[in-house]
């Protein structure tokens, strides 16, 4: 296989991550579409291939939406590839859409994922009544609740680390303008007031459900300079997942976690990742998992991330060593489909130094993570400034 | 054309999906045994595990599963939630417990309801038993099986449990003879 370097040329989000009644699903993906375009300095024609991603269809009851999206997203008689990943799907999503520059196949795409909460209810979605099963299920918190209480029991971490975690990422929001949640005023004793939806998980830990799109314009080497801003480099990217249920599956810390992770770094020579990283967005959609993934991903040793978090290593706004998602990450806006592509896109605009009030500053090297399913689909990239 | 009508931005239109399930050769046997009031398992002979409910292959070997082990209707529990929202479309009334409960005998947990004991009772490790529904109502499901409730023995370290288990296993797995392991 060839090597092709892949530079992220554009990254476009729609105006804000709320319920968007009065707009499409073509709507939506359009104009987050355009706005890729934009910041790319690219039309419609110089797009050879279109990858989409999105959550299982049952999150707005169209059915294979990427067939009559392909005329809003100019795909008409071009290559258009739907991935399937479940939440994780927007960065595999990206992941595909670079494969297919890397690969040399195409010299430019342009990878959009998506969600429209609004049109559907994710707790009927994600509870189906399966045949031959009792129908105990409970949403995507009835889900991750026991795995967020099986780490609080190895860790004997503080109660407070989960609603430490909400205000964090909500007060890092307030500097987004995307982001679906602008919650100012919040602290740890409304997080720790708001309803126990999920023991031991609160309302205020729990992600919103938003309207969404985000897209990006990758490009091979030799088609990345039609932007007016340098472009970012992806230096590393995997995808690990395995199966839902089997015999002492590990869900705290999944193997295919720990396999993807462990790639990744090997690829781009990482092998401390809080120091050699400048910041990571990365997809926590219940408090808890900040810590969760601390570990996982080898910033923290095991039993020990939740630390990182009292201590304000993950905070932008309290100057910590390794800001975890500045944009307010999916705590503050969770479009599911895009929220994985947002994670990849918002790593990009921080190295390209173009994240405006939520920039780190002088990010060279980012990490975009997302994860799915059951804990179990898992998708990574790092982007760089300099090529790699 | 009346262009003075207000914009109608959304309403309800629920779906449904209605289809007839065929039981595959593995679960079969599992929802005939459901109906006699037995929980049966499969051992997967490459891990020396136990699974259940048998879904007919081994997910970690990949190898098909056949031989049947009937398990105890007591258990641990080995992680929960209490849910407090209602879920659209399920007939259960929050708070409710939903607890993964491992069966004596099965390496592999299943969910199940628990009640008969406040929600602040439930803890990682507490012993069950299920309370079955009256046996003429006994259907080829597991919700013969109306919840768990506690027995009152001692709390299990389920670290302990899980090395126990997987000790058992290491016995009762059989050496694979040929084929690419071998």
């Amino acid at each position: 296989m060839s090597n092709h370097r892949v530079a992220i040329c554009g990254v476009g989000q729609t105006e804000r991550y709320k319920t968007k009644l009065s707009c499409s699903l073509a709507g939506l993906v359009r104009e987050a579409a355009l706005n890729a375009l934009a910041d790319a300095g690219c039309g419609w024609s110089d797009i050879d291939a279109l990858i989409i991603g999105k959550a299982p269809d049952m999150f707005e009851g169209v059915v294979m939406p990427e067939a009559y999206l392909a005329e809003a997203l100019g795909g008409v008689n071009k290559p258009v590839i739907r991935v399937h990943t479940a939440g994780s799907v927007g960065g595999s999503t990206a992941i595909v859409a670079a494969n297919h520059i890397k690969s040399g196949l195409f010299k430019r795409v342009l990878t959009v994922a998506f969600e429209k909460q609004s049109e559907s209810n994710a707790h009927w979605a994600l509870s189906p009544s399966m045949p031959f099963r009792p129908h105990f299920n409970s949403g995507a918190g009835g889900m991750f609740a026991p795995v967020i209480r099986e780490y609080m029991r190895r860790s004997d971490a503080p109660e407070d680390v989960g609603c430490q975690v909400a205000v964090k990422d909500r007060l890092h929001a307030i500097n987004n303008p995307h982001a679906h949640l602008h919650l100012p005023d919040i602290d740890i004793d409304t997080v720790k007031n708001s309803p126990m939806l999920w023991e031991p998980t609160r309302f205020l830990e729990s992600c919103p459900s938003s309207d969404g799109a985000c897209a990006m314009v990758l490009a091979a080497e030799s088609h990345a300079d039609t932007s007016a801003h340098k472009p970012a480099w992806v230096h590393a990217m995997a995808m690990r997942s395995e199966p839902s249920f089997y015999p002492w599956r590990e869900e705290v810390n999944p193997e295919a976690s720990r396999a993807c992770a462990k790639d990744l770094y090997a690829q781009a020579g990482i092998t401390q990742p809080r120091k050699q990283l400048d910041m990571a967005e990365v997809y926590v959609p219940f408090s808890w998992f900040e810590p969760i993934w601390l570990e996982s991903l080898g910033f923290a040793e095991s039993g020990q991330g939740w630390r990182l978090t009292l201590e304000g290593a993950t905070s932008r706004d309290q100057g910590g060593d390794i800001p975890w998602n500045c944009s307010g990450g999916v705590l503050s806006s969770n479009p599911i489909g895009a929220s994985g592509m947002i994670r990849f896109a918002e790593a990009a605009l921080q190295v390209r130094g173009m994240a405006e009030q939520r920039q780190v500053e002088g990010a060279k090297r980012a990490l975009g993570h997302a994860y799915g399913g059951h804990s179990q689909f898992f998708a990574m990239w790092i982007v760089g400034s300099e090529k790699p | 054309m009346d262009i003075d009508l207000d914009p109608i931005e959304q309403f309800d239109a629920p779906i449904y999906h209605r289809y007839h399930a065929t039981s595959s050769r593995a679960i079969t046997p599992f929802l005939h045994a459901m109906k006699r009031g037995e929980l049966l398992g499969h051992l997967s002979t490459a891990t020396g595990k136990v699974l259940f409910p048998p879904l007919g292959a081994c997910p970690e070997s990949g190898q098909a599963t056949q031989i049947p082990v009937i398990l105890s209707d007591s258990g641990t529990v080995i992680g929960f939630t209490t849910v407090h929202l209602p879920i659209p479309g399920s007939k259960l009334v929050p708070p409710f417990t939903v607890a993964n409960i491992l069966l004596d005998g099965a390496d592999q947990a299943c969910s199940h309801l628990i009640s008969e004991c406040g929600i602040n009772a439930v803890a990682i490790g507490m012993r069950v038993a299920a309370v079955w529904r009256s046996a003429e109502v006994w259907n080829n499901s597991l919700e013969n099986i109306e919840y768990f409730k506690p027995t009152g023995e001692p709390l299990v370290d389920i670290d302990i449990l899980q090395q126990q288990c997987l000790a058992k296993a290491e016995q009762r797995k059989e050496p694979v003879k040929g084929g690419q392991n071998a």
